[in-house]
């Protein structure tokens, strides 16, 4: 365990969303303060599953091994459905605050659309729920220690890392799709939305068999990606024309 | 004293309105007529009250802008905020120093290693409510000395206090980062480096110096502030006096009679502004004696004019008695911190609390110049509580950072609440109460849970 899984694992799990954040949120104060206001709606909704888990726990048998392992389950779950809650909330919330933005503004426009909220919202989500998941293990990647010594997966900092990376921009692009579907009421993507999360951490379940996590994970990554891309106006002429522009333009710079 | 200064200065969150409101000294009337339109508006009168439609076309201008500045704002607080609490975090992770314990302070006499938890109850109890007393005592000689134009002593008390914070603890925590990190450093360049750092940060904090740099030092002394209230001050009492805190700083800044209030009031009769010192700010400050306004902004406008949103000099431009008055705040707060570390934060965060002279030097109505305030107390408790929680949690940085967003929405709420009133609010209840549920409730049920999870390596 040494600096080198530090800096990796730090960089491969919040280099993505770092950079989202530098480049696209850091630059607007409304934009950061929907990001932490995104960040504490998630923890809120920690807090109130984990009370949920402990009480399960605290009034079950202890020495019970499965039945812990079925209430973690249960724990898992459940905190998965009061996240989506609050992300429902949240919108709302957004909405609100937009409308009366948008209500004392000049020419009744807010300043910011609300697909950028939905994807600030969902960085928020994304970045809470990642430091949450891997600070603490990164933190004791700095300590001495031998990953695995008992006979477990000696990739345990990269395979979280790369999960951790996973989960935050799955929940940017959840984000992106879920407040889309809100704004158009089609209730059947808050339904697919809630489902594939309910799959991604179910798919966590079969750790340390990380080929049935991690791949998974990824493939509904790519996926959701594109998704929320043609969600929120893109399609495949812009990229075209994103692509073509750019080269457009390096072609006049040596012109000229 | 102090407590009463920190009050005002927890009022002192009002930047940019409240500021406005309680800085009679020398905003011009038109600009607070503006702002005050502005934010009339912005309490949500319906638009369609408008008069006429120039004057709706203005008022809008002015209500977005305000909100467009509100989030500006919120940011500009954010930062220092976030600053301070990460320098703490970091000390605290790495200098073993402010988690051992090596006794207590003298406000805090009864010890908390007893036997049975209800003895240690009581004791942190009876510890509170000692240092809350004494709190009350020093804000209350602190507005009697205001009132009856000491100006002196209070300015001699923030002299004393200043140095001692710029001096000797940052002595003392240079020596233990350099025992941490086992670097050998003689003592005539530790000299050098003391001397050095102190002389210049009581230039910039109580004279002129570039914006930044006196930024720079009041994030720095409020750190190591909450860093001596980390290190001596035992667990149950800390927590208790954080809560006790919040809630003196809501009486004392909202109750008719509150001290911090009396001293606001006081203030605003002499029109002068109130230990700007003990006050964070974001956009330069002048500490300007009402009499002199003119002849300062005079003065200053070519430095202003020409960088309108830097900070060209800041403030403390100790002018005789008003500069005294602020200086002095700081000195008592220093005492304090020598004795009564308590009060002395205190006395920082009221006189944080103070709203500080606002110079309408720059003519404009650029909302750029329309800072943001923060007391030094409000930092420093709000830091205390972040840093006990990375001490002396065991869900370590999970409950670091729980603590973090907590205050930091607190501190947004805050701001809100402030752009919606726009009267002087203390800052310190809405985050320190986020503060404290998110560390009890993150200690104690998060942390289980997350641990878990890590174990088995689920996702949520």
């Amino acid at each position: 365990m040494t600096i080198a899984v530090f800096f990796g694992c730090s960089f491969i799990a919040f280099g993505p969303a770092f950079a989202l954040f530098i480049f696209t949120i850091a630059r607007d104060p409304l934009r950061v303060i929907i990001l932490i206001a995104g960040a504490f709606f998630w923890l809120l909704s920690l807090l109130l599953s984990s009370l949920v888990w402990f009480i399960a726990m605290k009034a079950s048998n202890d020495k019970d091994q499965q039945l812990q392992r079925g209430l973690l389950i249960f724990g898992v779950m459940f905190s998965v459905l009061l996240q989506e809650v609050f992300r429902f909330a949240y919108y709302k919330l957004l909405r609100k605050a937009s409308d009366g933005l948008a209500a004392l503004s000049e020419d009744e426009r807010s300043h910011i659309s609300v697909q950028q909220m939905a994807y600030v919202a969902g960085l928020g989500f994304g970045i809470m729920s990642g430091a949450f998941s891997m600070i603490n293990i990164l933190a004791d990647s700095l300590g001495p220690g031998i990953v695995g010594i008992h006979g477990e997966s000696q990739y345990f900092f990269l395979t979280s890392a790369f999960m951790t990376m996973a989960v935050t921009l799955l929940h940017t692009f959840w984000g992106v799709v879920f407040f889309d579907g809100c704004e158009n009421r089609r209730w059947w993507v808050i339904a697919v939305v809630v489902a594939l999360h309910l799959l991604v951490s179910g798919l966590t379940f079969l750790n340390p068999i990380y080929e049935g996590s991690l791949p998974p994970a990824y493939v509904i990554l790519v996926s959701m990606a594109v998704w929320a891309f043609f969600s929120c106006g893109g399609s495949l002429q812009n990229i075209q024309q994103f692509l073509t522009c750019w080269k457009n333009d390096a072609g006049s710079e040596v012109a000229s | 004293m102090a407590e009463n200064l920190a009050n005002v200065l927890h009022e002192q969150l009002s930047e940019g309105f409240p500021d406005t409101h309680r800085n009679n000294s020398g905003e011009g009337a038109d600009r607070r007529r503006v702002v005050e339109g502005a934010d009339q508006e912005l309490n949500g009168q319906p638009p369609s009250a408008r008069p006429s439609q120039r004057l709706e076309s203005e008022e809008d201008e002015d209500e977005e802008l305000t909100l467009k500045y509100g989030a500006k704002h919120v940011i500009m607080l954010f930062v220092p905020v976030t600053l301070c609490m990460v320098v703490v975090v970091a000390t605290i992770k790495s200098v073993s120093f402010y988690t051992q314990k090596d006794g207590q302070l003298i406000y805090t006499p009864f010890p908390e290693d007893t036997e049975t938890v209800g003895q240690r109850a009581l004791n942190s109890i009876l510890n509170a409510a000692i240092m809350i007393s004494v709190i009350i005592v020093m804000t209350l000689l602190l507005v009697v000395l205001y009132k009856y134009r000491c100006y002196k002593v209070i300015h001699g008390w923030l002299i004393i206090s200043s140095l001692l914070l710029l001096f000797f603890f940052s002595f003392i925590y240079l020596g233990e980062v350099f025992k941490t990190y086992n670097v050998g450093m003689d003592y005539i360049t530790l000299a050098l480096i003391i001397w050095n750092f102190g002389v210049v940060g009581m230039i910039c904090i109580h004279w002129k110096g570039p914006l930044h740099l006196q930024q720079a030092y009041l994030i720095m002394i409020s750190a190591l502030m909450a860093l001596v209230f980390i290190k001596y001050l035992p667990e149950w009492t800390a927590w208790l006096i954080l809560a006790v805190i919040s809630v003196y700083d809501l009486v004392a800044v909202l109750c008719p009679k509150g001290p911090l209030r009396m001293l606001v009031e006081t203030a605003q009769e002499r029109n002068e502004p109130i230990f700007p010192a003990l006050i964070y700010s974001s956009t330069m400050v002048w500490l300007v004696n009402m009499a002199d306004t003119d002849a300062e902004s005079r003065k200053k406008p070519p430095l202003n004019s020409t960088m309108p949103e830097s900070q060209a000099a800041p403030s403390q431009s100790a002018q005789g008695p008003d500069d005294g008055g602020f200086t002095s705040d700081w000195e008592l707060r220093q005492q304090e911190t020598l004795g009564h570390m308590e009060s002395s934060e205190e006395t920082r965060r009221q006189v944080q609390e103070m709203p500080s002279a606002r110079p309408p030097a720059i003519q404009s109505d650029d909302s750029e110049e329309r800072g943001v305030k923060l007391g030094l107390g409000d930092f420093i408790f709000y830091s205390v509580l972040v840093g006990k929680a990375s001490a002396t949690a065991s869900g370590d940085w999970n409950t670091t950072l729980a603590c973090f967003v907590a205050i930091l929405i607190g501190l947004c709420l805050t701001l809100l609440l402030l752009a919606i009133f726009k009267k002087a609010l203390p800052a310190l209840p809405i985050s320190i109460t986020f503060g404290l549920v998110f560390y009890f409730a993150t200690d104690n049920l998060v942390r289980p849970f997350m641990d878990q999870l890590a174990l088995h390596q689920f996702y949520i």
